[in-house]
Parts: C-alpha cells; structure tokens; sequence
C-alpha cells in the first residue's frame, strides 16, 4: 500500500502544476498497474511533460479559424432533414443542420423546445408517482377535456360536455373544472353542473349573449387553463435504465425546477436563452457545447470538443449569448474593414464612414484587404535590433 | 422575480461550475498572471442569476471552476459588468 501512496506522492510532486489535472489523475491510475524502477517511472513522467508541453498551442495559432474549419467541413456532410424521430416516437426534435444553425445564431427559442425532468430519489422509481407528477406540470386547458361546446342563445347559456375519460387521465374531476369556469369574469353568469348529464357544465348567463361575439367567447372558454405550468404542452414519461424520466414537449425551466418531487439539480432543457436567464451564463455555456456536440456526434461526426468550446467561449464572452453571425460576434469586430468583409458590406461603409471610424490595421481580414502582413504565426512578433542598449543593462 | 430560495437553489444545478469572488489581492494577481487589464477578462453581468446568488457587484473578478472533459478541473476568471 505504501508503495502506491509513494508512486502517487512522486507522480504528484512531478506532474501537479505542469500538466492538466486529468492527466495527473490519468498517470496515477495507469502507472499504479506496473511495477517500474524509480528511475523508469521519473523517465515516464518527463516524457509525460514532454509529451504535453509539445502539444501546446504555439502563440499565434489561428485557433480561431482552425475551429472553424474543424466545424463547417464536417457540417458540410450533414443531411438536410429537419426532423428526425430521435427515441421518442411521439416527439419530433430539430436536429442536423438547422439545429445547429438555431445554436450559432442563439435563436430566442429553438423550433423544437424539449425538456428532460429527472426525479428525486422517492419519484424515480415508481410510475404512478411520476405519472401524477407529469399531470401536474403538463399544461391541461378546457379544450384538452371537452367533447364538445354548445352555446343556446335562446337560453344565454353556454354548455360544455367533458370526457370523462380524458379527467381521468388527466387526474381531474368535474368539480375541478367547474371552479376553473366560475373565474371565467366576463358577465354574471352562474356555473352549475347539468342534472341531464353528470358529465355536462352549463354556464347559465343573465344577460344575452351578443351572437357576434359567440365565436370569441367559445375560444376563450376553450382555452382557459385547468392546472399545469406554462409552455409544457405534453409530457411522455420515458424509463431510462431503473428511473423514469419525463420528456416534455415545450419548456419552462424556472417553473419546473419549483415543482416538488423533481430534482432540480438536474432538469435540463434545450433552449439555451431560458437557461442563461434561469441559471447564468456559465451554464449556457455548458449547455452550448453539449448541444453541439450532441448534434454533430448525432451525425456521426467526430469532432474534437475543444473547437466547440472556443466558440462556445465567444459566444458567451460579454455575459451574454451572443450569436455568431452579423449581430453578434462577427459584427462587433473592431475593424471596419473586417466587419464589411464578412457582410452587409455597403452598409458597414456608411455607418462607419458618418460615425469617423478609424481602422487600426490589427486585424487578419483589414491586413489581407490593404496587402499588409497578417498577424498570424511568426507575423504576430516584431524584432527590433537595438545598437545601444548594453548586454550589462540585461538581468 | 426569482426569490432568494430560488437563487440558492441554482447553484446546485450540474450545468452551473463552482462560482467564488476573489479577494482584491487575489484579483490582482490574476490580472498579473494573465497580463491583462479587468476588462478584458470574460464578463459576468451582475444581473446574472448567480452573481446575484453569491452577492458578487460590478467590479468583482468570479472565479470559476469548470469541470473540463479534456483538461479535468480548469479555473477561469469572468469579470462583473454593470447590467
């Protein structure tokens, strides 16, 4: 045993600070299989440094364009289909190439907003108990429960038949629907349950009802809302593994995480927007890579994840997400010359030449433009010979 | 408006890294380190959910701990912008 603590001691004393805390981890775990001379283990642990520090990237790498190449070729193989049955067969999800373009350009709201709500430890094994926690987030309106609406205009009344077997499902019960109605404030109206049939609501009006406004009304009885949260338009209950895991179509992240009985250390949803105003910008970040990533590892693309975390990176770099196109990270260059290379050409001109831009000339794009060299590489230092200054004056 | 329960209970969500002020010498250190002025540090906005959680004003430099697939635990710095 002391053996390995002393292996661990030494590996730490020489790696710790020099290279990556994982790969400190990684060379413990595998040299703690052999049994090496302390003289093979120190050599191992140098070309460990070695290794690494060759791997660096060199001041001045484009990284930048490097990263974008490693991600638009690859993008360029992505098929066009927009929707893709992924897992669930009742939820249709953006994927591809207009999912990644919904990323980049950090859309308010993607096309297909999808949450994931994981369960604390006394739901997550029980169906019934996460079923009746998926009711009570699922959005359910009048309309989710009703066969049919009928309005008498003879008698100012307005009169709904329920399913009974969608309140079932749904957890309701008539007197529960009956309550949601009587906050219905338009006119003074009396709600009560028909004696013909235990399944039938009239709204019995006192004034008449104007036969203009039928339509309206009918609408807005439709749509009024019995219980659940907000934007969660279904909820499918999925088993992963021993856990069941609800999927809703739609999203409302703040809400979600206030329901009892989901874990909301873990819910997770697919707008990145909701998630930077809900958790903050260090979790949007996160979510972006993983967006990406799952989007281009959906494809079968391999591509290495430190090229979507610099452009992940961008994006969030003032504090908020940013997208990458003319609105965002590409339109807040400095230079003019660069913005008015990448598009809207014309109008960048203008507004720069009413505003009295100056271009500092520090840029790639600006260099190429004017025939100067780019800042790139060996292009990024200056060497200045300086006759006078005396080897003595160094320390 | 999210209350103070609410903020508290973002912190414990796994999309959100170890977030912490650092003392003004420590700040300063980094500014050293980095060779760069405050500004051009990454920013935070105040009015971002967990820097009104950890009760971070504009000014301070965060300290973030990410967890990173390829480099296990990485720090990086944001500093708080008004807004």
């Amino acid at each position: 045993m002391s053996e390995v603590t002393e292996l661990e001691k030494l590996i730490e004393e020489r790696l710790r600070g020099r290279v990556p805390a994982k790969i400190v981890e990684d060379a413990k775990n595998v040299l703690k299989k052999y049994t090496l001379t302390r003289e093979e283990l120190e050599k191992i642990l140098e070309m460990i440094v070695e290794e690494y520090e060759n791997n660096i990237i060199d001041p001045g790498e484009p990284v930048g364009t490097v990263a974008a190449q490693s991600i638009g070729e690859p993008s360029t193989q992505m098929t066009l289909r927009t929707f893709h049955y992924a897992g669930v067969r009742e939820l249709n999800v953006t994927l591809g190439l207009p999912r990644l373009i919904e990323l980049v350009d950090a859309r308010k709201t993607p096309s297909t907003p999808l949450m994931y709500v994981y369960l604390d430890e006394e739901h997550k094994y029980d169906r019934e108990k996460a079923a009746a926690i998926a009711r009570e987030i699922e959005l359910t309106r009048i309309e989710n429960v009703t066969l049919r609406v009928d309005v008498d205009i003879f008698n100012n009344a307005v009169i709904i038949e329920l399913d009974p077997e969608m309140l079932a499902d749904k957890g309701l019960t008539i007197e529960d629907v009956k309550k949601v109605l009587e906050k219905l404030r338009t006119k003074k109206a009396r709600v009560v349950i028909s004696e013909r049939n235990p399944n039938e609501i009239v709204i019995q009006f006192e004034e008449g009802i104007d036969p203009s406004k039928i339509e309206k009304l009918r609408d807005r009885i439709l749509k009024m809302k019995i219980k659940g949260i907000k934007g969660i338009n279904k909820v499918i209950i999925q088993r992963r593994g021993d856990e069941y895991v609800l999927v809703c179509e739609g999203s409302n992240l703040a809400e979600v995480m206030k329901v009892k009985g989901v874990d909301y250390r873990k819910v997770r949803t697919n707008n990145i927007k909701e998630v930077e105003e809900v958790l903050g910008i260090e979790a949007a970040r996160a979510l972006l890579i993983e967006e990406i990533m799952s989007v281009l590892e959906e494809q079968g693309l391999d591509v290495d994840i430190r090229h979507v975390m610099l452009v992940a990176d961008m994006m969030t770099r003032t504090g908020t997400v940013k997208q990458i196109g003319r609105h965002g990270v590409a339109g807040e260059k400095p230079s003019v010359l660069a913005r008015a290379a990448f598009e809207v050409t014309v109008k960048q001109l203008v507004d720069a030449a009413s505003r009295g831009e100056v271009d500092e000339l520090q840029g790639v794009a600006e260099s190429v433009i004017v025939g100067g060299y780019i800042p790139v590489g060996t292009g990024r230092i200056k060497l200045v010979y300086n006759p006078y200054l005396k080897e003595s004056s160094f320390q | 408006m999210p209350t103070k329960k609410d903020l508290s209970k973002i912190l414990e969500h796994e999309l959100v890294p170890k977030h912490e002020v650092v003392s003004l010498e420590e700040g300063i250190e980094v500014l050293r380190k980095y060779g760069v002025r405050p500004e051009q540090l990454p920013w935070i906005k105040a009015s971002d959910p967990v820097v009104r959680a950890i009760g971070a004003r504009p000014g301070d430099i965060i300290k973030i701990v990410r967890k990173s697939p390829t480099g296990g635990e990485i720090v990086v710095y944001r500093y708080v912008v008004p807004g």
